[in-house]
């Protein structure tokens, strides 16, 4: 790798103020997409601030049917934490299929969320919950939050501190993996509330979406056969060697219907 | 550029002067000297050099050496005592579940996880469970027989 600082922060306040202080730095979480990156030098920054010694940023709390996680909580302490499952056990099923083993014991949930990758599981999961990201600075929803491809609404220093989720009726996310990368080809979240029933698509699009005629299809009548008819049109769907347009069109219908099936 | 890192290895605690960019992996095999952990693919693929940090299993490629600062790490050569395998080290030898021997150290490294955080794995289990690890001899046979012989010994209760 290219060289470059390292600085470790002890708070947020410290983290927040080495960022403003170098214009090219970045924040480091677990760094199981950072570090790949900078390897491959498609970002080079200067500095690293390192969060991964601040207490404050982990934890998973629940009071009532809210659910706050921190932003350094690791993949496996949310796929693992009985909280979690009793409270959106989509979410925690969300967390046990991101990657393998050994990066789900690294990686983050904030961190995967301030990288928005494409085809990443996590914003899947808040957009359909629409979660609240909560930052040093204010509360962002989740469909005010994923912007495009690697785009979020945070500013440049901008830390996200944690992330708040109301508990659904019933949660679910399907997922199909590339056989080698394990990111998802498709994968859709399913979350019943009362009197709304959210959608969410990660690895077919540009960047997380919902699906506003699968929703409207749901809410009237939550079951599989609601998305029998449904035609979900390839227009503008990534597509690439592994899977073109048409064959992730034809999966989110077969992942919104399996997610419906196991949603609980 | 350098910076100090200090952690502790295998109950030993390490303390080195390195590059901000050094990956953990290297800074065990060439700073600490220990080579049992391996380097297969350097791109997070293939789990070679899977080590515990804190007591759960990484893959010590994808990380920056600075980022173990003040953790408890354990390598393929903390595993043993006083002579005695670890009961997956001696799984893995009785039911020869290595061909090669390269990706070994990390399959061992993260198998001891796997069975800490699933004390009864069936084969499906340690099968999905070890989509991290790759050998490319193609050994999984052995290699998922050896992981549930040796949970039987981790987990007396089972």
């Amino acid at each position: 790798m290219y060289p470059f600082a390292f600085q470790h922060t002890k708070n947020i306040k410290e983290s927040v103020s080495a960022k403003n202080e170098h214009a090219d730095a970045k924040y480091i979480a677990g760094g199981q997409s950072l570090i790949g990156v900078m390897k491959l030098r498609l970002d080079q920054p200067s500095q690293l601030i390192n969060l991964g010694l601040i207490p404050e940023l982990t934890g998973i709390r629940v009071e009532g049917n809210t659910l706050t996680i921190g932003a350094m909580t690791r993949h496996a302490e949310v796929a693992a934490s009985a909280d979690v499952r009793k409270c959106i056990p989509g979410l925690s099923q969300l967390a046990g299929l991101i990657a393998d083993r050994m990066v789900r014991n690294m990686g983050t949930i904030g961190g995967s969320v301030a990288n928005n990758d494409p085809s990443a599981d996590y914003p899947a999961g808040l957009l359909g919950l629409n979660a609240t990201i909560i930052t040093n600075l204010r509360e962002i929803k989740a469909d005010d939050f994923f912007l495009g491809m690697f785009e979020t609404a945070l500013e440049a220093s901008e830390l996200i501190q944690s992330i708040r989720f109301t508990a659904p009726i019933k949660s679910a996310y399907a997922k199909f993996k590339h056989p080698a990368s394990r990111y998802a080809v498709v994968g859709v979240f399913v979350a019943q509330f009362a009197g709304e029933v959210r959608v969410a698509v990660t690895g077919a699009g540009s960047s997380v979406f919902r699906l506003s005629e699968v929703e409207k299809a749901l809410s009237s009548n939550f079951s599989a056969d609601a998305l029998e008819a449904i035609h979900i049109s390839a227009d503008g769907l990534n597509s690439d060697f592994f899977a073109d347009s048409e064959y992730r069109a034809h999966l989110i219908k077969l992942m919104a219907m399996q997610a419906v099936n196991q949603a609980k | 550029m350098s910076i100090q890192v200090s952690m502790i290895i295998n109950g030993k605690s390490v303390q080195h002067e390195v590059e901000e960019r050094t990956l953990l992996v290297n800074f065990i095999r060439d700073t600490c000297r220990l080579t049992g952990t391996h380097v297969g693919c350097d791109t997070a693929q293939c789990g070679a050099c899977t080590v515990h940090l804190n007591g759960r299993a990484i893959k010590s490629c994808s990380i920056l050496a600075m980022q173990a600062e003040g953790a408890t790490v354990t390598t393929i050569e903390g595993v043993s005592t006083d002579d005695q395998l670890h009961p997956m080290q001696e799984a893995f030898k009785t039911h020869h579940a290595l061909q090669c021997g390269y990706c070994t150290p990390g399959m061992i490294m993260s198998a001891i996880d796997l069975v800490n955080n699933c004390p009864n794995p069936s084969k499906e289990d340690i099968r999905e469970q070890l989509d991290g690890n790759l050998c490319r001899c193609t050994g999984y046979h052995n290699i998922v027989i050896a992981i549930q012989e040796a949970a039987k010994v981790m987990s007396p209760n089972n």
